[in-house]
């Protein structure tokens, strides 16, 4: 029963930094821009929160370094991909890397690169009602009760999240109809890189209080799958994060039992992946990309 | 406030081709100057370090070559695929899954005379990085499906293999270190030069560039593949199989990448480790991309960013900026050149009166 509850409460948290960032490429990808600068962006947020956290001693103040950056990076991809518009994916994997490249910069500079990394006083667990599975971060609970639906709301019911989803969708018919097709992009892109970024930071701010090199391990291509798997919807997307993080609760829980570690996880990690790939191959053409997926819209 | 917007144009002016490196450079170098100033050095002491100082010894050039092989060959990969229009983000997977197959082959071949062993082992390789290259090519031609997304996400898988196998099976048993068993000795690519890292792999890829340009550019084939990359409907309609020449550019680029795998387990590391790939396959796009995907211009990036990566190692040492400088300068010049590249296609105008922007 511990063993349970325990698997919920790391499965919740797993979860938390693959909603923001689904979330928040959901909104990227809806406007029509696969955003590759996903794993930089979390990287940073992850890096610059705890470093703004570290030198003002406030967590706010570090949560709101961590959403700057997320703005100003889905600023940058919206201004390569939408103003200049160059090819989305080798300008997201160029952000990703120069957002690596500064983040391990700068807490090279910062922090010395010192075997001993500092920490700070992280987030307190949130205990409502004394049940250990609900033992959650603060940010846990806004990605569920908050980021999550508030998301689906406005993509799904608002005229914002319309426009987001006309301009994804056939561009020139939103340009028609009024919709300022850039300014919708830029806006998407960047409430898609602040929730990243606050994905990112939810290690070093929360989970972990502190940075580590190589914090976000793949996580940011995780959330690429997730949205795929969701087929561009908040909710299934949703689903697919707290499915990848109850596999990964659970494997990092049976390693450590006898007998268990000669079983090879990684191929239940690579399962993500796989399941994504696999679903792309069945449904085949049917596939509802975003209309605009991958375009950079001119006018004639 | 002057409003501006793009205007086709129809061919790039003459002083755009030239102009466009030194634009480059110049705002790269002011972009990046931020970072040098920040860390307490001079930019210009540092830029030095960076781009001058790695040329004026013997060692530093050679290790500019050894730091440059890799990426001749993920370089090379990522734009023939490019340039056939097929964009195959998963040279780093490719790669991995070339090195794993070299250093399992590079074990099994200890009896054998050099030149046998190192065949089996590139064969290995790019058979590898073909096969992990193969099931995104074929959803694409087959069913249509985006090949960005699925190359991708087979890259942290390899990965995850590698790692799998370095804490499973092929785990060190002397000392439990997550590395693989040494390869044999007749497996090494052998050193080119005394004192020096550089191995034949270096030779290997320069042969690879030199081939790959000439097929691209001297062969009915490469023009076959240079019109799929430019135009498929007017590919398809001059009666170029489209879907064929695609599949063979995604191989060909997949083989490429597992031949880089090989040439860092069997020229550097001698065995198979997590760190066999700092990012080799994403810098590749890099390479390719500085090089607008033409093969002397894969060379001449590949040769840049090895300069760069030598540069900021000694800048680290000697100016105490850090060494990841180098890694924010190239994925600057990235973002730099391919902004700059689309003022050849777009020209910038003041929207006129009367005009709607």
């Amino acid at each position: 029963m511990t063993f349970l509850i325990d698997l919920v409460a790391a499965t919740l948290r797993n979860a938390t930094p693959l909603v923001y960032g689904t979330v928040g490429e959901t909104y990227a990808e809806r406007a029509g821009v696969l955003n590759l600068g996903i794993e930089g962006t979390m990287y940073a947020g992850a890096f610059f929160g705890f470093a703004a956290a570290h030198a003002s001693g406030s967590l706010t103040v570090g949560l709101l370094t961590a959403v700057a950056v997320g703005l100003a990076a889905g600023a940058l991809m919206a201004f390569l991909s939408v103003t200049v518009g160059t090819n989305q994916h080798v300008a997201g994997i160029g952000i990703t890397l120069l957002l690596v490249g500064v983040s391990e910069f700068s807490n090279r500079l910062v922090f010395g690169g010192a075997g001993t990394l500092p920490k700070i006083e992280s987030y307190a667990l949130l205990s409502p009602f004394g049940l250990r599975a609900l033992s959650q971060y603060a940010l846990t609970y806004v990605a569920f009760l908050a980021v999550a639906p508030l998301g689906w709301w406005v993509l799904a019911r608002t005229s914002l999240g319309l426009n987001i989803r006309a301009v994804g969708e056939n561009p020139e018919a939103a340009d028609a109809a009024g919709i300022d097709v850039a300014r919708t992009r830029y806006l998407a892109l960047m409430i898609g890189g602040a929730l990243m970024a606050i994905g990112g930071a939810f290690f070093t701010l929360a989970a972990l209080g502190s940075f580590t090199l190589g914090i976000i391990a793949g996580r940011g291509w995780v959330c690429i799958a997730l949205v795929i798997f969701g087929r561009w919807r908040i909710g299934r997307g949703v689903l697919g994060a707290l499915l990848f993080a109850a596999v990964y609760a659970l494997q990092l829980r049976l390693r450590i039992l006898p007998g268990w570690d000669a079983v090879p996880f990684e191929l239940l990690l690579a399962l993500p992946y796989l399941v994504v790939i696999a679903a792309l191959a069945l449904s085949g053409r049917n596939v509802d990309y975003p209309g605009a997926y991958l375009k950079p819209y001119r006018r004639a | 406030m002057t409003r501006l917007r793009w205007e086709r144009r129809a061919a790039p002016p003459a002083w755009l081709t030239p102009a466009l490196p030194v634009l480059a450079v110049a705002a790269t170098f002011a972009l990046t100057a931020v970072f040098v100033v920040l860390s307490g050095a001079g930019p210009l002491a540092a830029f030095n370090e960076l781009f001058v100082q790695p040329l004026t010894t013997r060692f530093t050039v050679l290790e500019i070559l050894v730091s440059a092989t890799p990426l001749l060959l993920t370089g090379t990969a990522v734009a023939v695929a490019f340039r056939t229009g097929y964009w195959n983000i998963g040279a780093e997977g490719q790669l991995l899954a070339g090195a794993i197959a070299a250093a399992g082959t590079g074990t099994l071949v200890g009896g054998l005379p050099r030149p046998v062993a190192l065949l089996a082992m590139g064969a290995a390789g790019a058979a590898a990085g073909l096969g992990w290259a193969l099931l995104p090519a074929l959803l694409r031609v087959r069913f249509d499906i985006d090949e960005v997304v699925t190359t991708l996400l087979l890259n942290p898988v390899a990965l995850l293999l590698v790692t799998g196998l370095l804490n499973g099976p092929w785990r060190d048993p002397a000392t439990g270190f997550p590395e693989s068993e040494r390869i044999a000795a007749s497996a090494e690519l052998p050193p080119l030069l005394a004192r020096s890292r550089l191995h034949l792999g270096f030779v290997v890829a320069v042969a690879l560039v030199a081939v790959a340009w000439f097929v691209t550019t001297r062969t009915p084939a490469g023009v076959r593949l240079r019109a799929v990359g430019l135009s498929p409907h007017a590919a398809r309609f001059a009666g170029i199989d489209v879907r064929r020449h695609l599949l063979g550019a995604a191989l060909v680029s997949g083989a490429i990448a597992g031949l880089a795998g090989v040439s860092e387990v069997a020229g550097i590391q001698y065995r198979l480790t997590e760190g066999v790939s700092p990012g080799y396959g994403y810098t590749g796009i890099v390479v390719a991309t500085l090089g607008a995907l033409s093969l002397p211009g894969v060379a001449f990036g590949a040769l840049l960013l090895g300069l760069v990566n030598v540069g900021a190692g000694t800048a680290g040492r000697r100016l105490g900026v850090p060494s990841q400088l180098g890694q924010v300068v190239q994925a600057t010049l990235l973002l730099v050149v391919v902004a700059l590249l689309v003022l050849r296609r777009y020209r910038i105008v003041r929207a006129g009166r009367g005009a709607r922007p």
